[in-house]
Parts: structure tokens; C-alpha cells; sequence
């Protein structure tokens, strides 16, 4: 079975590439970290009979408090995001699709600059007003465009979902930029959300996401054969014994529900929701049930890197993460195309 | 196995399919057919579950479809639609393994040993194994083709509903899988319903046949019943005619073009003759339309030339029909265009002759030597022996011919020849009684099919009045002819 072997090979390197990710992630900064000194901390965190006596508790407390919660959060934005592209790419038979398409992101991003516009709180979150009411303007979006959708075209044809998603994220970015022109000193902060960050959140936001980032991926690994019949069209899944209808609606709330959450906590990250499941599907083929897992084991190493490179490039300034995405994200994924279609042309792909 | 009863549906507020009502049963392999926008792949679609319908009732195995599950469905209803999208690229074994999806069960179902045997299976019955690992967007229409029907084979259903199966598959391909069809109905009790467009494929291969018109049943029987011309020209609104199949007992159509087959208005007379020591040949300007028992071109056919060849009485090939075409070749004749007859009489001996009545016109040539002549009522008492044919009847016709009156001009030509035989005392020298001819007789009927209209051609018809009259002289011209010739050596 070569391609058994094939298969576990492609596990062994996303693996691989996320866990080099996550200690490149810790390990690098204005105090760097030696590789050695993050695995016994970590180590002593989780087996609490390990001694870092030796280990300077600065370090201890970089790692455990700034870096591991800034890396673990780029990594589940990372991987919702990929994951949920993947999932709408194969149920929207579109390789263009991405976690934006329906609208849902620019839903949670009118929470968030409400919130940072109008600079109130809710009582009892406290700090937690923004990404809570962006989580929810989030939801209210999915509802009122699956609902939009529905009204038009009861079968929900993949035409009517993309094109409502348009035309909604068009209406409410809109409404962003109008609250945009609206304001004065909270320009820089309305903005730098909107280009996304992982930066000081700390462990809270990653409370706040992980719920909702295992129970989407548990939803749509578990439609995985759903959205392989889907790929081949509606009509053919049918055929092939899925509920078309049904699935479909479980599939787009679940990878709402995880684009809903990661632009929450970190705002609309561009890119890694387009591009790391058609890597993905590229380097390891488009079957769901593989393409899934290693979408969000790519997606989360592709942010941490990406997070690492914009903390670091010109320190001390931090880039916005959603700029870094795109700007090595664009370049890497344009060789790799060229790298295929010339191992195509010359005859090697087998 | 599958009722359907007074169903009616569509899209939006137009009725698609209007009353519509048939029966299938089990291992049969029953073809839909009608014109563009019939209504036949709605139909398809709501039997299919795809489509609502709004009345009627859809019952597979006794229960309405509705009361069964997606999955329920699928596993007796597989589905090979005549489109299919492929957005990304799956290998061929991951799209046929997809047809396996009704049969697994639970949120994380494994792939068992069972289901690899069966999709195994279904690729090598579909001819797809070998590219097995490919993708599928690398594959040609045909084999893609291929590709699902393995996947919709691999739902183990009972009953396979096909939109035109054969669209993008080449002729071989088109009979092997209906052939594999045919089979597993007859075989596994397998029950198809099928799309057609082609209906000469459809009354080769189905059991039973529904003839759509406008969405509702114009008829619903077996094929014999259901592709008669008049149907067909009414519901097609096009010019068919029947033709029975060469070796099976099923009609078959084929279309009359506009462009008609002899526009040209062409006599065929003695001009067109050409008479050598070798041959005689005569070369249409157009196609004819022949009968003939030649040695090259023999059955029915179009023809453009005729060749008598005069071979040596000692002419002996074990492949005579191959020898005939490449003498043929040799001189500037096309076999494939050509009616080609032995003699062993001195070609120059002929006798034709051009008979007219208003209308009408008939060329008859003949060569005629009765050195084995056979007294056909004693015909048994004679040897079996190949000898080239010494009595050669040609008869051009200028006009158009029922099938029935080429076959009567066939009998009425015999008869003159018999009669012409008796007068000239021709006697069988094995039985020593008149003969009625020799043992390797050949005949030619061409007509033009342009012109006056015979449909029958019986002795006393005024086309059998020609036909006797011209065989009768001209075998008797050419038997004194022959006569003579041997008296002078």
C-alpha cells in the first residue's frame, strides 16, 4: 500500500512542521529562549515533579505567560481558519472559496468596531466586550444570510450561498468603513484590529476560542465523506446517499462557527482560510477525510510562523499578522504552483 | 420493483411530466425515450429522489419512496447522470470508493476488507483499474464515464438509473457496457432504467420501452411495438424508416436526409456498357440500388459499377471473392462500389437489350452458356461442384422499387429463364431432362430509384411484362449465341 504509506508520511511532516513552528514561536524574540530550557519548562508545567530550579524564572515567565498563550492562540486561529476554508472549498466546489465567502467575518468585525467605536463595556466580561459581542455579531450573520439564502432558493444552491455572502459582506464592510470615516481617536485601534493580531492576549482569549474551535472541527472532520460526495455536486452526493440539505447546513454553521470565533479573537486574518487548504490539497490530494487534520495542522504552523515573523522582523514594531500572511504567504504559494506544474510538464507526476 | 402511478412534477410552476404511469420489474432493462425536453430526466430525477414531484406516488419494492432515507435509497438506487462535476482532483479509486458511503455506518466508518473487494471488483469490470491511481481530471470523457458507473455500481443497488449512459463513450465501449448491462440483469436480477437518444441502441437492448411526448406516455411496450415509423415520425417529427436488424430480431431506424440519394434524373442504358474480351462493365453515373448473388457486392447495397469477368474453365482459387477484388482493383474498379460475377462463357457473346414503355425503362444483359445446365425438379441427382456461373442475368431498371418488387423481379427473371431454357431444348445431362438452368446461376437487380414508382413487379404487372420479355430474349439470344460459338470451334 503505497499510498497508505504516503498518507502517513504527510501526517509526520505537518506534524513535524507545527512542532518546529511552536518552538521556533517560544524560542525567538527580544529574550530568546534555548530550545532545550522551553521543552523542561513545559515539561514541569504539565509533570509538576520536574525541578527547572536551574532555569532563570524571567525566562519561565516569558514562556509561560507571553509566548506559549501567543503561540497557541496564532495556532487555533491558524488552524479554524484553515480548516474552515477547507470545509467551504469542498462544499462550495470552489477552490476560491474561503472562510470570508459568506459573510461571517465581516459580521464579527462590525461587533468589534462597534465596540471599539462606540468604546463601551458590558457588564460582568469587562475587557471581554469585544470579542464576545464580535462572536455574536458573528452568529447573527450566519443566521440572517443562511436565512437570506433559504428565502430565495430553498434547495440553498452553492450559487445562492456565495452570492448572498457577497453581497452581505459587501453591506456590512460598508458599515465598517463608515464607522471608519465616523471616528476620530480610535482610527488606529478600529484599524489594527481589522488587520488582525495575536499580540497581549494572554490566556483568556484562548478560553475563549478552543471551545468553539474543537467543537466545529469535530463537526466537520466527522462530515469529511459528506464532503467528499459533496465535491462532486449536489446532486451526485444525493445519489450517493448523503442528505444533501442537511449536511450542507450543519457543515456551513460549523465553519461559522470557527471563522466566527478566530476573527474574534484576532480579527481578519487574511490568507491562511484561502491558501493552506489548497496547499493542503495540492501537496496531499483533496480527500476530506486527511485533507481536514492536515489543513489544521498546516494552518496552525503557517500563523505561528507567520505571528513570529511579524514580532520580529523590524523589532520592536509589530506588523500586522494578516500583512505577514499575505506577504510571505503569496510568494511561497506561487512557487509552489510553479514547482507542480513543471514536475507536471516533465512528465514525473505518477 | 419500481410502479410508478399518475406522476406530475417539474420546476417552479411548470408541469415537466404530466401523468405519468409504468411498472419495471425486477432484472429488467427498460429505455426512455422521447424527444429534447420530453420530460425524460425529470422523470429520471423524481424516481431518483432528487426532484419533489407533486402527485402521483413512486413506490420501489412495495413502499413509497418517500418512506425511505437518503441512505436507504442510495442502496438500492444508484444513480450515472449524463453530467458530472469535478472541482477538485480525486483519484479515481477515491471517487469510486465514494459509492461505498450508503454502506458504511456510524460517524467514523472504516474502510472494510468488504467494501475494497467490491470496488475493486467494480474498477476491473469498468476497465479503470489499471488507471486506478490517477485523477480523475486527467481522464478523457469516456473513461471519467466509466469512473461513475463504477461508483454507482459499487452501491450495490438493485435498481441503476442511467442518463444516456453511452454519451460520451466511443462505439466499442457502447456495446461492452450495455452488453455488461444486459448481462447483470439477466444475471444478478439487476433492474435498469435508462435514458436513450439512440433508439436503434435502445431497441437493441431493452426489454420494454416508454415513449415520452410533451411529459406524458405516448406509448409503453416492447421495442417492436414502440420504434414503428409512424410513431417515431410523430413524435420526433422527422423522417425515419425501419429496417429490421441483420441478425437480431429488433427494428432498427434510420434517417431520411434531405439531400435525396438520386437527384440526378439517370437512365441507364446500353451507353454505359463497356464489352471486352475480359469483362463486360457497365458504370452508373449514380449509386443503384441493388440485389444481387455476385460474387463480389452480393446481398443488398448501393453500386456504382458491374463487372462480368470472363474467367478460363479451369479456374480454380481457393479464395475466389479475394482474387475477384483484386482483379477488380487491377483495373481501375472499386471492390467495395462494385457487383462483381464469374463466367466461363466468352463475355462477347451477350445479349442485352433496352425495353421501354412510357414511363419507365428496363436494360436487360445476359450471358448465357449451359454446359453444366441442371434440370432444378432433379437437382438432386447432381455432384456438388463450384463452376462459374454461366448463366448471368443483369437487370437494370429505371425506376423506383418497392423491396417487394425487386424480389418479384427476381422470380419473374426466373421464370423467363426456365421458359427460355425449354424452348432451347437446354437438357440436363445428368438426368437427361430439359434443364432449368445451370448450377451457378447469377442474378442482378438495379434499380435507380428515381422516376416512376413500381411497387410491384409479378409477370403482369407492366414492370414483370419488361423484366420476362427482356429475359426471355436475351437468354435465348445468348444461349443460340454460345451454341454457335461452339459449333464453329
Amino acid at each position: 500500500m503505497k499510498r497508505r504509506g504516503q498518507r502517513a508520511f504527510a501526517y509526520i511532516i505537518a506534524i513535524a512542521f507545527l512542532l518546529i513552528a511552536i518552538l521556533l514561536g517560544i524560542s525567538i524574540g527580544t529574550v530568546s529562549v534555548p530550545i532545550g530550557n522551553i521543552i523542561q519548562i513545559i515539561g514541569a508545567e504539565i509533570f509538576r515533579f520536574i525541578s527547572i530550579d536551574h532555569i532563570d524564572p524571567m525566562q519561565t515567565n516569558i514562556v509561560l505567560s507571553i509566548r506559549l498563550p501567543r503561540v497557541i492562540l496564532a495556532g487555533l486561529v491558524g488552524a479554524a481558519l484553515a480548516i474552515a476554508g477547507a470545509a467551504f472549498q469542498g462544499l462550495l466546489r470552489n477552490p476560491l472559496a474561503d472562510p470570508y465567502t459568506l459573510g461571517v467575518s465581516s459580521g464579527a468585525s462590525v461587533g468589534a468596531v462597534l465596540t471599539l467605536f462606540f468604546q463601551f463595556s458590558l457588564p460582568f466580561v469587562g475587557a471581554f466586550t469585544l470579542p464576545l459581542l464580535s462572536i455574536l455579531f458573528a452568529f447573527l450573520t450566519i443566521f440572517v444570510v443562511l436565512g437570506f439564502a433559504r428565502k430565495i432558493d430553498r434547495a440553498m444552491k452553492v450559487e445562492t450561498i456565495i452570492l448572498t455572502g457577497i453581497i452581505f459582506s459587501s453591506f456590512l464592510g460598508a458599515f465598517i468603513s463608515l464607522l471608519i470615516a465616523l471616528t476620530g481617536e480610535e482610527l488606529r485601534q478600529i484599524i489594527g484590529w481589522l488587520l488582525g493580531s495575536v499580540s497581549m492576549r494572554g490566556w483568556s482569549y484562548i478560553q475563549i476560542i478552543l471551545p468553539f474551535f474543537i467543537l466545529g472541527s469535530i463537526i466537520l472532520i466527522a462530515n469529511s465523506k459528506e464532503l467528499n460526495a459533496m465535491s462532486f455536486g449536489e446532486e451526485r452526493a444525493q445519489h450517493l446517499g448523503v442528505n444533501v440539505q442537511r449536511r450542507k447546513m450543519i457543515i456551513l454553521i460549523a465553519g461559522s462557527i470557527l471563522t466566527g470565533a478566530a476573527v474574534a479573537v484576532s480579527g481578519t486574518i487574511g490568507f491562511v482560510g484561502l491558501v493552506i487548504p489548497h496547499l493542503t490539497r495540492t501537496l496531499w490530494g483533496p480527500d476530506h477525510t486527511h485533507l481536514l487534520p492536515l489543513s489544521i495542522l498546516t494552518g496552525s504552523g503557517f500563523l505561528i510562523l507567520a505571528d513570529l515573523v511579524s514580532r520580529t522582523i523590524i523589532s520592536p514594531i509589530e506588523l500586522p499578522i494578516g500583512v505577514i500572511t499575505a506577504l510571505i504567504g503569496a510568494p511561497a504559494f506561487g512557487i509552489i504552483l510553479m514547482k507542480r506544474r513543471s514536475a507536471e510538464r516533465s512528465g514525473s507526476d505518477a | 420493483m419500481l410502479k410508478v402511478e399518475q406522476l406530475s412534477g417539474g420546476y417552479a410552476r411548470e408541469l415537466i411530466v404530466k401523468n405519468v404511469s409504468f411498472r419495471v420489474g425486477e432484472g429488467e432493462l427498460f429505455g426512455v425515450l422521447g424527444p429534447n425536453g420530453s420530460g425524460k430526466t425529470t422523470l429520471l430525477k423524481m424516481i431518483s429522489g432528487i426532484l419533489p414531484f407533486q402527485q402521483g406516488r413512486i413506490t420501489i419494492k412495495g413502499q413509497s419512496i418517500k418512506s425511505y432515507t437518503m441512505k436507504e435509497l442510495a442502496k438500492m438506487i444508484a444513480v450515472l447522470s449524463q453530467h458530472s462535476s469535478q472541482a477538485f482532483s480525486y483519484t479515481v479509486k477515491e471517487t469510486v470508493s465514494l459509492g461505498r458511503y450508503a454502506h458504511q455506518d456510524g460517524w467514523f466508518r472504516s474502510w472494510s476488507d468488504e467494501d475494497e473487494r467490491i470496488v475493486q471488483e467494480a474498477m476491473g469490470q469498468t476497465g479503470i483499474a489499471s488507471f486506478q491511481h490517477k485523477s480523475i481530471q486527467d481522464l478523457s470523457g469516456g473513461e471519467r464515464q466509466r469512473v461513475f458507473l463504477a461508483q454507482a455500481l459499487v452501491q450495490e443497488p438493485e435498481i441503476l438509473l442511467l442518463d444516456e449512459p453511452t454519451n460520451h463513450l466511443d462505439l466499442s465501449y457502447q456495446k461492452e457496457l450495455l452488453d455488461l448491462l444486459k448481462k447483470w440483469t439477466r444475471e444478478k436480477g439487476l433492474t435498469v432504467v435508462s435514458i436513450f437518444h439512440d433508439l436503434n441502441l435502445a431497441s437493441l437492448y431493452c426489454d420494454r420501452l416508454l415513449l415520452l411526448e410533451n411529459g406524458g406516455v405516448h406509448s409503453n411496450d416492447i421495442p417492436n411495438e414502440v420504434v414503428k415509423v409512424e410513431k417515431i415520425k410523430e413524435v420526433y417529427h422527422t423522417d425515419v424508416e425501419k429496417h429490421p436488424h441483420p441478425s437480431i430480431p429488433v427494428p432498427q431506424m434510420v434517417l431520411l436526409p434531405k439531400y435525396g440519394a438520386n437527384e440526378a434524373n439517370v437512365v441507364i442504358e446500353p451507353s454505359y456498357m463497356q464489352i471486352n474480351k475480359e469483362y463486360i462493365s457497365l458504370q452508373s453515373p449514380i449509386p443503384l440500388r441493388t440485389m444481387s448473388s455476385g460474387v463480389v457486392g452480393s446481398g443488398l447495397g448501393w453500386h456504382h459499377t458491374f463487372v462480368n469477368r470472363h474467367v478460363d474453365k479451369s479456374y480454380d482459387c481457393a479464395d475466389h471473392r479475394q482474387e475477384m477484388g483484386q482483379f477488380l482493383r487491377e483495373r481501375g474498379f472499386e471492390p467495395s462500389e462494385t457487383i462483381g460475377m464469374m463466367t466461363a462463357v466468352h463475355v462477347e457473346d451477350v445479349a442485352y437489350k433496352l425495353l421501354k414503355v412510357d414511363d419507365f425503362s428496363v436494360l436487360v444483359i445476359v450471358t448465357a452458356g449451359v454446359g453444366n445446365a441442371v434440370d432444378a425438379s432433379k437437382s438432386v441427382e447432381h455432384s456438388f461442384e463450384l463452376i462459374p456461373g454461366t448463366i448471368n442475368t443483369w437487370i437494370f431498371i429505371n425506376g423506383k422499387l418497392t423491396e417487394e418488387a425487386f424480389i418479384q423481379s427476381v422470380m419473374t427473371a426466373t421464370e423467363a429463364k426456365v421458359k427460355a431454357m425449354e424452348n432451347q431444348k437446354v437438357v440436363d445431362m445428368v438426368t437427361g431432362t430439359i434443364a432449368t438452368g445451370t448450377s451457378t446461376d447469377s442474378i442482378l437487380i438495379a434499380a435507380t430509384q428515381t422516376g416512376k414508382e413500381l411497387e410491384f413487379a409479378g409477370t403482369i404487372t407492366p414492370l414483370g411484362k419488361l423484366i420476362s420479355q427482356g429475359v426471355f430474349q436475351c437468354t435465348t439470344e445468348a444461349v443460340e449465341n454460345s451454341r454457335k460459338r461452339k459449333q464453329q470451334l
